[in-house]
């Protein structure tokens, strides 16, 4: 929030205060504001939260404890097909979301033990590869785990979700205020969505700031000298990956809700490599950073698609390059400017992981 | 005299080469003991050994009377063992103050439940974190960059840094492995200064380090090691004058023979 707060050019550093206000009224606004350009920004903006919940997730993996994750995206997958195997009439079970979505949680978690307990020796490159193959494995389950007894309903993915039901009010409908006002439930998913994104970054901050946030950034900066302090490096690394998961799970569990479909194509490569685009692009281990990321890439692909067609057919009469195409090209030569100019992500400004100034704050205003 | 630690027989072999032959040492409670010898003897190895980095083939090691786990440097921190590292190895992307902080991890308790939920008790806790960590800072003089980063600390800092960082997890024996490499005479007696200090305050020094003055002046007692072998061990003045010590160093294996017969 601080950290966010300060990032905004030219007020944040002046006035901490205003600034902080200006993030708040936009997390708030930001709908209203979405809602003049059309319904369809709205639902971008939802979808937006949950990538900011999936990069907060995944950042606490790779930004905080260095284990770079390329599939991440199986533990989303996990919370989303937990979802929707509970809460639909594919099993004819329609268990309220206050179970699912924390069970979706659990599996998640229990889906990261399983992939680090075999990747705990590996860094880097090697590590990233395995994750690559693990997120891929979820994904293939997905696909075919249709024959011979039907699980997942294969490509097909399953269908008729049930929506978030909170204390027996349903957000999928609209909401009717008096008998003038409606809102949209596109409106309350955002608003929920956003409740939990603020509870993430209040989560991991606290982590962040903690012994567990600590160990995990000596492992992160010199992983033998984290052994030669104590730090037991393997439950270190398991609690991470679990933690990280977590997140992933409760985005996956939201997102099922929220589509009301999920099928195996949800879950590919590209959306692995999508958030941690969103996480380098926006700074890496920066909480701030990652949720400017998340929220500027996943605009990005939308403003073209909105401003891309219409701008090539009034210069060319024509659309001569698919807004996707665009997408990919404008995305890598973000990326290698991004590299070249800003290597440390939007917002480089380093992470703390202790407040001094619980201690020294009167005593010298070090 | 009290024994702290207790070295038996311990053999390190890499492949053909033999790192370690049935090194056995013993440390006493409340002494700086030293482990010196030509490039190549093997002090590191035994400093590897000792805290777990590297398993040994042969050998055990005695701690406070129990045994020490082997090749789990955990354990050994939990036992009263923290080391430091011959080319310093801080967390370079957090400040110093964390990095003490962080040292603190193997004696602090809060889990992540009790983090995520901000228990009172995990409140207490960080703030006395905070607050022993700045304390170890001053103790090794560098608390006015307790926010540095400590990648951008200078070079003899960084080692007290290290210094601290290994205190901070509460050691009974605190191992130091070339403390005073790279560093000029004026930073060098600082570090003896600070030894001392530590070891005034309860806490026994092993260190291994190439500059013979410092562990001349510093050590209670000290064994040198050479070609993996244990060939004395002794009071400095001792050890000074043992012909096999000297051959080590001066005169390779002729001399050894010579002095032998």
């Amino acid at each position: 929030m601080n950290e966010l707060a300060l990032a905004i050019p030219w007020l944040g550093k002046r006035n901490p205060a205003a600034a902080r206000w200006v993030v708040v009224a936009l997390a708030v606004g930001a709908p209203l504001i979405a809602m003049l350009f059309g319904k369809s920004w709205v639902r971008i903006l939802d979808f937006a939260m949950l990538y900011v919940m999936l990069a907060i997730g995944l950042n606490l993996v790779v930004g905080f404890a260095g284990l770079l994750d390329l599939g991440y995206i199986a533990f989303y997958a996990v919370g989303a097909y937990t979802f929707a195997f509970l809460a639909s009439p594919h099993f004819e079970l329609h268990l309220p979301f206050w179970l699912v979505l924390p069970l979706g949680a659990a599996f998640a978690a229990l889906a990261g033990i399983i992939l680090g307990l075999p990747t705990l020796r590996l860094r880097g490159d090697y590590l990233a590869i395995v994750t690559l193959g693990f997120g891929e494995i979820v994904r293939i389950f997905m696909n075919n785990l249709n024959h011979p007894i039907n699980i997942t309903n294969g490509p097909q993915g399953i269908n008729m979700i049930d929506p978030l039901v909170l204390f027996g009010w349903d957000i999928s409908k609209p909401l009717k205020v008096g008998d003038e006002i409606t809102i949209n439930s596109l409106f309350l998913y955002y608003y929920v969505f956003l409740a939990c994104v603020v509870l993430s970054v209040i989560l991991v901050q606290r982590l962040q700031v903690s012994r567990v946030g600590r160990a995990w950034a000596a492992i992160r900066d010199d992983e033998l000298a984290a052994k030669a302090i104590g730090i037991n490096t393997r439950n270190m690394k398991l609690l991470a990956f679990s933690l990280g998961a977590t997140f992933g799970g409760v985005a996956g569990g939201l997102f099922a809700a929220f589509q009301g479909f999920v099928s195996p194509e949800s879950f590919s490569l590209m959306e692995s490599i999508a958030v941690l685009t969103m996480i380098v692009f926006g700074g890496m281990g920066n909480l701030a950073g990652v949720i400017v990321g998340a929220l500027a890439l996943t605009a990005l692909p939308e403003v073209l698609r909105h401003v891309a067609v219409p701008l090539q057919q009034a210069v060319f009469g024509q659309v001569l390059l698919d807004p996707e195409v665009l997408r990919m090209l404008l995305l890598s030569l973000a990326m290698i400017f991004m590299m070249l100019l800003r290597p440390a992500g939007l917002i480089p400004a380093y992470s703390r992981y202790s407040r001094p100034e619980l201690v020294v704050g009167k005593e010298a205003g070090r | 005299m009290i024994t702290l630690l207790e070295a038996r027989g311990i053999c390190k072999r890499f492949g053909g080469l033999t790192a370690l032959s049935d090194v056995s040492l013993t440390i006493r409670k409340g002494e700086v003991y030293g482990l010196i010898g030509p490039n190549g003897a093997g002090k590191t190895t035994f400093f590897n050994v000792l805290t777990g980095a590297y398993v040994p083939e042969e050998g055990e090691l005695v701690f406070n009377g129990s045994e020490l786990p082997l090749g789990k440097p955990h354990k050994v921190v939990e036992a009263g063992i923290a080391r430091t590292f011959q080319n310093i190895r801080l967390f370079r992307d957090m400040t110093a103050l964390e990095n003490v902080m962080a040292g603190h991890h193997i004696r602090s308790r809060a889990n992540p439940f009790s983090i995520l939920l901000q228990t009172k008790h995990a409140k207490e806790e960080e703030r006395l974190i905070t607050e022993r960590a700045f304390e170890l800072l001053k103790y090794v003089g560098i608390e006015r960059f307790a926010d540095t980063v400590s990648k951008n600390l200078s070079y003899g800092d960084q080692r007290r840094l290290e210094i601290a960082r290994a205190l901070a997890t509460e050691p009974q024996l605190l191992a130091l492995d070339e403390p005073a490499a790279g560093m000029n005479a004026t930073e060098t007696a600082r570090l003896r200064d600070l030894v001392q200090t530590i070891r005034h305050d309860g806490v026994t020094v092993l260190l291994i380090e190439h500059d013979v003055k410092l562990v001349m002046g510093l050590c209670d007692r000290l064994a040198v090691l050479d070609f993996g072998k244990k060939i004395a061990e002794d009071v400095p003045a001792e050890v000074q004058r043992n012909d096999a010590v000297i051959a080590a160093y001066l005169g390779g294996h002729a001399a050894q023979k010579g002095a032998a017969a």
